[in-house]
């Protein structure tokens, strides 16, 4: 069995005198130990929320969390608030966007790294001091001994994220979460980040579930790779075999609308028609249809479902891409 | 403060070592040695000047007419405010901008707005850089109104329309106000106020990196056909290498405030010398699997060093996994010509090409 | 195209359909249209619209000359009585015997009239200073915010107090003048501050970039965006104007002539029989805390409308 189910995660956000948005609707994959598992898509998609909604941070009021996210088969939407705290940290963990944000200001970055270890693995002061400087090292953080006394405006943007993945790991998590862990940085220190994110999946078998907007992020990190459009799943598949040939029309859009360094100056890229607001919804028929350049008339009359249509790879759409792409365009493999 | 208006027209006031040369193949833009120092204040009455950001710090490139320049670089290696000192919206320490023969470090006032005409910016911040008060139509004839090109009501609406419509919008975007648009509506309305006063330079800053991945391709693809269309000269800053590629004729790479390489893009892409430019293509992630699996990767260690107190010799030498001691961190290494049009600052980017230098594989990993 | 129903906006669907007519929706139309809906705005501008009115009717209403010491002969110093509701003076009179519910009535108009004046002095001299200060920046910054600084460091009333004193004759006219240069140096700081935000701004940084004159740069498009504090500052402040006012009347450097009611002024005049009479005082005290109220709700109603995290 996987790690971590999720399986049909819904949430909604009900507010007083405006309309219900439906953040995420009916989302399900698995996670499994020492795999790496991509929630893609843009603004708006819901992977964010996906994430929240997994971890149990979401804010309790105004937001409805529907379906069954189980970790080792307990599951923990249903769990008791005090009991998801002490899983939360201990079993799973989380690397935001923003590291200056996610940081305390006024604490120094060793006591917020060994409070988390003396909370949640009963580690006296002094063993905690230690194994945090061990941590900031396994991170790659020089002078580990110094750092652990400074405040996080003190660190550079990169050594913010990695005293922040520090933290994260400070409890051995079984599953990390990582929201756009690498969007505020430098491609230098981009680069730096994936290579350790990468190393700890390797080394330590936790499941990570990476979540960004970045398709060359996903290629170079994720084992398998679930694409979001409107707050549903509308493609989830093995990374080559998603990049060799995607089959939703969104896929292969986002796909052909990226500059890549190792394509030619000059050809003019295929963008996607519209924005992210030219949605309808789901209960009309296909979210993506109104910009669409697949889209057949029972596109916007009848919603598609997620089926399966091979071993590993799921599809919700009427009007695929055809295979034949795959045989063809990859020389080597 | 001396107003030099009028003199650089005289076309000998701007030493050029090429000697007198056509308007036709005279670059549009000129940078020589330009440098933008900023003076860090300290003082509770009196502000005392306690150091200096060096921003930018002695760069000389060419933009020829028509062609895409493209600036790539990290945060804090002063490629923003290079494209702003261009556009004079900040001022030069020293050296010089040569705008088509006139020099524009030192004019100011009056000549200097009427000479904003010629070049333009676009934004990085669709929703911050557009007023939030003005409606589309007002921020469109603002311009026109500011260069006297507000020519008879009839006129100018053609005009508007026609701007709307190049870069894609309907006419009914007029009377609407900037929040009421997606991000990448806002850049075209951002574009279209660029081009409404007939610039031949748009200085444009991250112009998409605001931008979903979807919509991006739109607005680079408008960028490109309005160059095709009016024969503009861009100045593209960005710090996403992909796009710099996608649109560039020609790549300079900053760091530390210095340019450390340029060449044109299919060679920089193809044969990087510096070894910062190796380890930022390195580090560019792929969409391909194939590729990301089987690339070779260049790790920096650490961060960009301070523009405040940038180390001695090679601005990069603190970083660099081939740096040579007693030389790399005594002389700073002047940009050489390697090969035609490809320019390098690095004392040993043969040796590193040729892999005759130990110590780049201590920084490579798989 | 594809049929089905629209979320959001859809502009390019718009100039399919040949544009819908309508015109964008600008930032005050979309303030205004929350505004509406706005309990606390509502409650305030009720109160405020009922304290105008009245200002403007009260001529009418009032059923006597409040300058006339109409009950004169029910007054008497030596046992300390004042005059007792009854039949055509449903308030009874004040100490010197004249009509109070006339006097209240008329009083607004007084009221209304020093609150205004001084908020609006205030906030004109203000508003230059701030835009002096904040639209050239430099020295001109340095000198103006260092007097301003000098005037913020003495506490307000004190200030209203010692600028009061210093005219020979008391009158109403030197209440206004008290009152509007304790608010000039709070309005100034206020709008120099807006307007250094918007100077390092973006959108200014792209007018300027436009070629815009830099006079066009401040009124266009510095000001309009840096008012929005200032607006809702100033309707706070003609609470505080309104108080101001009261207090300086009740140390006694108000108007040295009484014979046209004012409430602060009314308010300070009573303070001798607040233990024997404690209504002489309610009523002014009572009219001037509700009308700084719906000053106050529109204020921070309106704070809330135009903050621009909180649009659509």
């Amino acid at each position: 069995m996987a790690l971590l189910q999720v399986r049909d995660l819904s949430v909604r956000f009900v507010r007083k005198q405006e309309p219900t948005v439906s953040a995420v609707d009916g989302v399900s994959f698995d996670v499994q130990a020492g795999r790496t598992v991509g929630l893609v898509g843009e603004s708006g998609c819901g992977k964010s929320v996906t994430s929240l909604a997994i971890m149990g941070l979401l804010p309790g009021r105004g937001t409805e969390v529907s379906g069954s996210v189980r970790l080792d088969g307990d599951e923990l939407l249903r769990l008791p608030r005090r009991e998801l705290d002490r899983r939360r940290g201990r079993d799973m963990s989380m690397v935001f966007q923003d590291p200056l944000t996610s940081l305390n200001p006024v604490v120094p970055i060793g006591v917020q790294i060994s409070e988390v270890m003396e909370r949640h693995r009963g580690m006296s002061r002094r063993v905690a001091r230690g194994e945090a400087a061990k941590l900031l090292e396994r991170v790659g953080i020089p002078d580990p001994g110094r750092r652990l006394k400074e405040y996080s405006h003190q660190l550079s943007g990169g050594m913010r994220q990695r005293a922040l993945i520090a933290m994260a790991l400070a409890c051995e998590p079984r599953v990390l979460v990582a929201d756009e862990p690498t969007t505020a940085l430098d491609v230098t220190i981009q680069a730096q980040i994936l290579n350790l994110l990468r190393e700890l999946v390797a080394e330590t078998g936790t499941a990570l579930i990476m979540i960004t907007h970045d398709l060359g992020v996903v290629a170079g990190t994720c084992d398998e790779v679930n694409v979001l459009y409107a707050g549903r799943i509308v493609e989830s598949a093995e990374r080559h075999e998603l990049f060799a040939g995607p089959r939703h029309p969104y896929t292969a859009g986002l796909m052909a609308s990226v500059p890549r360094l190792d394509t030619p100056r000059g050809n003019r890229l295929a963008p996607i028609s519209g924005s992210v607001e030219d949605n309808i919804p789901w209960e009309d028929g296909c979210a993506f249809s109104p910009r669409c350049s697949r889209a057949l008339p029972r596109c916007s009359e009848r919603t598609p479902e997620i089926e399966p249509i091979e071993a590993g790879r799921w599809l919700r759409c009427h009007n695929p891409i055809e295979e034949h792409a795959r045989n063809t365009e990859r020389p080597h493999d | 403060m001396t107003e030099t208006t009028g003199e650089p027209n005289s076309g000998s006031a701007v030493p050029d070592g090429a000697g007198a040369q056509e308007p036709a193949d005279r670059p549009l833009v000129e940078l020589r040695d330009l440098r933008v120092h900023f003076p860090i204040k300290r003082g509770v009455l009196l502000d005392r000047t306690v150091g200096w950001v060096y921003a930018v710090d002695g760069v000389s490139l060419r933009i020829d007419r028509g062609s895409t320049y493209g600036l790539v670089g990290e945060s804090g290696c002063g490629k923003s405010t290079l494209g702003k000192t261009v556009l004079r919206l900040e001022k030069p320490s020293s050296g010089s901008i040569v705008l088509d023969g006139t020099d524009m470090s030192r004019v100011s006032g009056e000549p200097l707005r009427r000479m904003r005409r010629r070049m333009q910016m676009v934004f990085q911040d669709t929703l911050s850089s557009l007023d939030p008060r003005q409606s589309v139509e007002s921020l469109l004839v603002e311009g026109l109104r500011a260069h006297g090109m507000d020519e008879g009501r009839g006129r100018t609406e053609r005009r508007l329309r026609e701007l709307l419509s190049a870069v894609g919008l309907p006419a009914s975007a007029l009377r609407r106000y900037p929040h009421e648009f997606s991000g990448g509506q806002r850049q075209r309305v951002g574009i279209a106020r660029a081009l409404a006063v007939e610039p031949e330079l748009v200085v444009a800053d991250e112009p998409v990196s605001a931008l979903d991945v979807s919509v991006q391709a739109q607005v680079l693809n408008v960028l490109r056909d309005l160059q095709d269309e009016y024969g503009l000269t861009y100045l593209v800053i960005a710090h996403d290498l992909a796009v710099v590629r996608h649109v560039a004729d020609r790549v300079g790479v900053m760091y530390l405030g210095g340019l450390v390489e340029e060449a044109d893009s299919d060679e920089l892409y193809e044969r990087p010398l510096h070894p910062y430019t190796r380890a930022l293509l390195s580090a560019v992630p792929v969409p391909d699997p194939e590729v990301e699996d089987s690339r070779e990767r260049i790790l920096l260690s650490g961060d960009l060093p301070s523009p405040a107190d940038p180390p001695a010799g090679c601005p990069f030498q603190t970083r660099c996994p081939w740096r040579q001691p007693g030389v790399c961190d005594v002389e700073r290494p002047e940009p050489r010509e390697l090969g035609e049009g490809h320019r390098v600052a690095c004392h040993y980017a043969e040796s590193i090409r040729d892999g005759a230098l130990p110590g780049g594989s201590a920084g490579t990993v798989e | 195209m594809v049929p089905g129903t629209q979320r959001g906006k859809r502009i390019d669907e718009l100039a399919e359909s040949g544009s819908d007519g309508s015109a964008g929706i600008s930032l005050a139309a979309s303030a205004w249209r929350r505004l509406r809906r706005s309990p606390t705005f509502l409650l305030g501008a009720g109160i405020i619209a009922a304290f105008v009115l009245l200002a403007l009717v009260s001529p009418l209403l009032a059923q006597h000359d409040p300058a006339l010491r109409l009950l004169e002969d029910q007054v008497s110093r030596a046992d300390n009585s004042i005059p007792e509701p009854q039949g055509d003076f449903p308030l009874g009179g004040d100490q010197y015997g004249r009509p109070l519910l006339s006097r209240l009535l008329l009083g607004s108009q007084q009221t209304l009239l020093v609150a205004l004046t001084a908020t609006v002095l205030g906030l004109g001299g203000g508003l230059t200073l701030g835009i002096l200060a904040g639209a050239f920046g430099g020295w001109v910054d340095t000198v103006v915010m260092r007097v301003v600084d000098v005037l913020l460091s003495v506490p307000s009333l004190l200030l209203a107090v010692s600028i009061g004193a210093l005219f020979q004759q008391q009158s109403r006219f030197t209440v206004i003048i008290a009152v509007a240069t304790v608010q000039i140096p709070i309005f100034g700081r206020l709008l120099r501050g807006t307007m250094l935000a918007q100077r390092a701004s973006d959108h200014v940084l792209a007018a300027r970039a436009l070629g815009v004159k830099q006079r066009s740069v401040v009124f266009r498009h510095m000001l309009p965006n840096a008012l929005g504090p200032v607006v809702v500052q100033a309707t706070l402040m003609l609470a505080v104007a309104i108080i101001d006012a009261a207090a300086l009347s009740f140390l006694g450097l108000g108007a040295a002539d009484t014979s046209t009611p004012e409430w602060g002024q009314m308010l300070g005049s009573a303070q001798n029989f607040f233990d024997t009479h404690p209504h002489l005082a309610f009523w002014p005290a009572g009219c001037i805390i509700v009308v700084a109220l719906g000053f106050t709700l529109v204020g921070e109603s309106l704070r809330d409308a135009l903050d621009p995290k909180k649009r659509r």
